[in-house]
């Protein structure tokens, strides 16, 4: 057996030096080191071999994605038949067992998620290699997380061709642009979004496009409704959601987003594995809660109206802000994303804090974006490189200020100070 | 092109591509974000850019001795302001609606870069003739990015152009839009400017290596 697979592996490694230099050598090596170490050893220096190269780390993302992805084929099937039936008059009651965990629900929300994945990955795989074999580089692995986050923050409804266009338009310019995996300034799966939010906004916000079959039976004697929590609250409409339900998931919105449950084991899985950055994942947890006190103190100082239209928002529990919309999906998966994100620790604080608070303003302020969390993200990954700037600016003023005030040798010290302050200033 | 030598007729067809006033100065970009949603609306500004640039130039051109070189800003921008004006009463006068659409980017023709860069580049140091081609040479380079942004904004972000419906009804869904093609909203707001002129850099500079600046 094992002498069978060494054979094999010799193959494939023979094929790779044949095509050294050739057209379709990043293609061949791509599909090849994903499944196989390569054979290549560094023959000069002295080298640390680590576990976690890009492809472990991607590898480990998608591991923390893989139960969100699984709720939603469920939470699809679920949501579809749950509007059916509210269309009906007879509105269902959750049942774990009875109506959620059905082959039914899993059926129908397989079949409407799984394009969506193949057809994300389709395309922005095929760029990759398009551009790895135009540019003669190795294919970059940066895509394996980013097609898996893309078709988890859509509708499920998404036209499969829609889909298509913003990768295009998010892998190209979002990231290839600035050079590939690891130059990109915009989260690409973000860039993907924005991209269909602006370009066919019909499809991405309203009461229609959350549940599977909503749109195509618009205006029928059918029709069926699923708006988010968001957006009954932007229309001071009520809602009928316990906070278990918008805990666990059970509600209308983006195919992955809802469950903040499996977001949340998802996250502690990252942080342990020490992939995510804890201190953003916090920092925009408490951003966050803060803007959400900040509303709801304005409600019990009674500063705003009942009639206002930002009233439902503002009144909504600070706390609770937390487990509806993509808010949780985004914390965890997207802003805490290491290309786009602040680098510098104290950084890390500013940029999730301010991630977090503008998220929530957005959601109050703009009935237009009735989900604030990705406009939030791409607009502190603009800053990110700044934050880093002024802190490690403020680190080297403090190291100077501890050189010039330092006791001994303080006479030359001062001179290397100076010396300094011009070489850095 | 017998009817220019051929030192002229670089003058015109160098700032078709190679010495573009968009793509290569990077000038003018403000009113290339602003009025290309339309395929009309670009080239009637096309049009209106060319008339000043090139009249501009010659008057320009033949002031050029005696204008005092402190004050020559302000006597450029009197010249434009006075043509700027005459067409935006041309197109008050005979193209009421269109002039809406451009509102204000009519007057703004005085602050762009282009125009000025000609002044002071060129007109200032040549003939009235050399001068006139240099003019309608760099508002035809610029008039050429202005019509292929509009064309590739109005097509798929209206379904138009010209104001005509060649991809069908959007909401008869008729041609295109039977099949589930929607009209692309991003296309229609001025980023997407930005985004297709960058595309056309993109593309420019790849095909020519030696437009490519070292840095």
């Amino acid at each position: 057996m094992s002498d069978k697979r060494l054979t094999f592996k010799k193959r494939l490694h023979i094929i790779k030096h044949g095509l050294r230099g050739k057209k379709l050598a990043p293609a061949f090596s791509a599909l090849h080191t994903f499944l196989f170490t390569p054979d290549e050893t560094t023959h000069s220096g002295a080298h640390v071999r680590v576990a976690d190269d890009l492809k472990r780390t991607m590898n480990t993302v998608i591991l923390a994605l893989i139960p969100v992805l699984i709720f939603s084929f469920f939470n699809t099937g679920y949501q579809h038949f749950a509007a059916l039936d509210a269309a009906a008059g007879t509105p269902r009651q959750l049942d774990l067992m009875g109506n959620f965990l059905t082959w039914e629900n899993f059926w129908l929300g397989f079949t409407q998620v799984l394009p969506l994945v193949i057809v994300s990955y389709a395309i922005g795989l095929g760029i990759e290699f398009l551009f790895a074999v135009i540019k003669g580089h190795e294919v970059e692995e940066g895509y394996l997380v980013t097609g898996m986050l893309v078709p988890l923050i859509i509708p499920v409804d998404t036209p499969l061709w829609m889909l298509a266009v913003a990768v295009a338009f998010g892998v190209v310019i979002g990231k290839e642009v600035f050079g590939g995996t690891g130059m990109n300034i915009l989260n690409p799966a973000l860039t993907i979004r924005a991209f269909l939010f602006f370009a066919y906004p019909t499809w991405m916000s309203g009461d229609k496009v959350w549940v599977h079959d909503a749109v195509r039976l618009a205006g029928t004697p059918d029709a069926i409704s699923g708006e988010t929590i968001l957006g009954a609250l932007a229309q001071n409409a009520p809602y009928h959601y316990s906070i278990s339900d918008m805990f666990f998931g059970f509600i209308p919105g983006s195919v992955g987003e809802t469950s903040t449950f499996l977001i949340l084991l998802g996250g502690l899985f990252l942080v342990f594995s020490r992939i995510a950055s804890w201190r953003i994942m916090l920092s925009s947890v408490i951003g966050a809660l803060v803007m959400g006190l900040v509303f709801n103190g304005i409600v019990d100082q009674g500063w705003i109206a009942e009639g206002s239209r930002f009233y439902s928002l503002m009144s909504f529990p600070f706390w609770e802000h937390l487990l509806v919309g993509g808010l949780a999906f985004g914390i965890v998966y997207m802003a805490t994303d290491p290309v786009t994100g602040s680098q510098t620790n104290r950084g890390k604080w500013i940029y999730g804090f301010l991630i977090g608070f503008i998220s929530v303003m957005i959601r109050v302020f703009n009935p237009a974006y009735p989900e604030g969390v990705f406009l939030a993200i791409l607009l502190m990954n603009v800053f990110a490189p700044t934050i880093d700037h002024y802190v490690v600016r403020g680190n080297i003023k403090k190291r100077l200020k501890r050189l010039t005030s330092a006791t001994i040798l303080a006479g030359e010290a001062g001179g290397k100070a100076e010396q300094l302050k011009a070489e850095t200033v | 092109m017998a009817l220019l030598s051929k030192k002229d007729a670089k003058l015109v067809l160098d700032p078709l591509a190679d010495n573009n006033p968009i793509t290569i100065q990077v000038l003018g970009i403000c009113s290339a974000l602003a009025i290309t949603a339309q395929l009309q609306a670009a080239v009637v500004m096309a049009i209106s850019v060319m008339f000043v640039l090139g009249m501009g130039n010659v008057v320009i051109s033949l002031m050029r001795n005696i204008i005092p070189s402190k004050i020559r800003i302000i006597a450029q921008l009197v010249v434009v302001a006075a043509l700027v004006i005459i067409v935006d009463q041309v197109l008050k006068a005979f193209a009421y609606e269109l002039s809406k659409t451009l509102s204000v980017f009519v007057g703004l023709i005085i602050t762009n870069c282009i125009i000025m860069g000609r002044f002071e580049a060129f007109a200032l140091g040549n003939t009235p003739w050399r001068s006139f081609l240099d003019g309608i040479g760099n508002a035809l380079g610029y008039g050429i990015i202005l019509v292929i942004v509009a064309f590739l904004r109005e097509l798929l972000g209206s379904g138009t152009l010209f104001g005509i419906k060649v991809l069908g009804d959007p909401i008869a869904k008729t041609g295109v839009y039977a099949l589930g093609y929607e009209n692309n909203g991003f296309m229609i707001i001025p980023p997407a400017a930005l985004i297709v002129v960058g595309i056309i850099i993109w593309v420019q500079r790849s095909r020519n290596p030696a437009l490519i600046e070292e840095n």
